[in-house]
C-alpha cells in the first residue's frame, strides 16, 4: 500500500449524504493548489460520491481512496487533491 | 464496357471537381457562415447548472429537492430551486388568516405553516408518520430539512417562488422566508434553458 502525502485532514464521520462532499467542497477552498485534503467517512455512498464529484469538478483530482478500520468501524478515506 | 467505365469515371471526377471550381471570395463567404453558425450554437451550450422545480410539499420529497440541491452546488454547479403550489409550504415560516377572502383564509388554515409540519407523501397518519421519518433521520445523524435548507442557502442555491401560485393561494409576501426571490416561467425557463440537469419535485 502507497501512502499518500495529505496537507489537512477533515473528520467527516457520522456524516450523511450530501455532507461529506459539501463539507470537503468548502474545506478545499481553503487550501492551495496541489495540496491534498485527506476525508474520514463512515458514509458507504461517499465512496462513489467522491469519484463523481472529480469527475465532475474540473480543479479537482481524487489521487486515492482506502478503507481504515478506525474504532471498529470501517472508515472510507478519501484523498482529493485540488489543482488549478 | 468501356465506354460506360468511362462514362462513370468522368462523372465521379466533374462531382469532385465541384468544389475546388469554388471561388476564393464564395469560399470566405462559406466559411463565415459556418462560423457564425458555431458561434450560435456555442451561445446555446448548457451551463454547469442544475434548475430544480418544487411543486410538492411533502416532507420526503422536499427532502430529496434540497439534497440533490446541496450535492450540485457542492459540485460547483450553478443550482435553482422553483418553489411552486404545495411546494411553497417548503419555503414558509408562518400562518397569516386576518385579513384574507375564506377561501384564501381556509387554505392557510388547512396548509402547513412551517416545515416542521410538512407531511410525508404516503403513510402520513396525521403527521405520526413525519415525526417518525424525523425521529428515525435523527437517530441515523442524517441532516433535517432545515439544516439543509440553510445548507443550501450558505451554498448560494437560488431560491425563487412563484407569484402565480403565490397569489392564487393567498400567500402573502410575511408568510414567506426572507431572501426568497419572486419570479414567473421566464425565470425557472431561463434557467432550465442553460442547465444540464432539471427536475420537477
Amino acid at each position: 500500500m502507497t501512502t499518500i502525502n495529505f496537507d489537512k485532514v477533515l473528520d467527516a464521520r457520522g456524516l450523511s449524504c450530501p455532507l461529506p462532499i459539501v463539507k470537503a467542497r468548502q474545506e478545499i477552498a481553503s487550501l492551495q493548489p496541489g495540496q491534498v485534503l485527506k476525508v474520514l467517512a463512515t458514509d458507504r455512498g461517499s465512496v462513489k460520491d467522491f469519484q463523481g464529484w472529480a469527475k465532475t469538478a474540473k480543479n479537482i483530482l481524487l489521487v486515492g481512496q482506502t478503507t481504515e478500520m478506525i474504532d471498529g468501524k470501517e472508515v472510507y478515506v478519501h484523498y482529493v487533491q485540488k489543482v488549478g | 464496357m468501356e465506354s460506360l467505365m468511362g462514362q462513370i469515371t468522368e462523372a465521379t471526377l466533374d462531382k469532385e471537381s465541384v468544389p475546388s471550381s469554388d471561388s476564393p471570395a464564395r469560399l470566405a463567404e462559406r466559411l463565415a457562415a459556418v462560423e457564425q453558425k458555431l458561434a450560435d450554437l456555442e451561445e446555446r451550450l448548457p451551463e454547469d447548472r442544475v434548475s430544480i422545480v418544487v411543486f410538492s410539499g411533502d416532507l420526503d420529497k422536499v427532502l430529496a429537492a434540497f439534497i440533490i440541491a446541496t450535492g450540485a452546488a457542492a459540485l460547483g454547479q450553478q443550482v435553482s430551486m422553483f418553489f411552486t403550489f404545495w411546494g411553497l409550504n417548503a419555503v414558509r415560516r408562518k400562518k397569516v388568516t386576518e385579513g384574507k377572502p375564506f377561501f384564501e383564509k381556509l387554505m392557510a388554515l388547512m396548509s402547513p405553516a412551517d416545515t416542521r409540519d410538512l407531511p410525508l407523501s404516503q403513510m402520513n397518519f396525521f403527521g405520526i408518520g413525519a415525526k417518525m421519518l424525523r425521529a428515525m433521520m435523527q437517530r441515523k445523524q442524517i441532516n433535517s430539512l432545515e439544516e439543509l435548507i440553510g445548507l443550501a442557502r450558505e451554498l448560494g442555491v437560488r431560491l425563487v417562488a412563484c407569484e402565480m401560485s403565490r397569489d392564487v393561494m393567498g400567500i402573502k409576501d410575511e408568510e414567506l422566508i426572507e431572501g426568497l426571490e419572486l419570479g414567473g416561467v421566464a425565470t425557472f425557463l431561463g434557467d432550465a434553458l442553460k442547465s444540464r440537469v432539471t427536475l420537477f419535485v
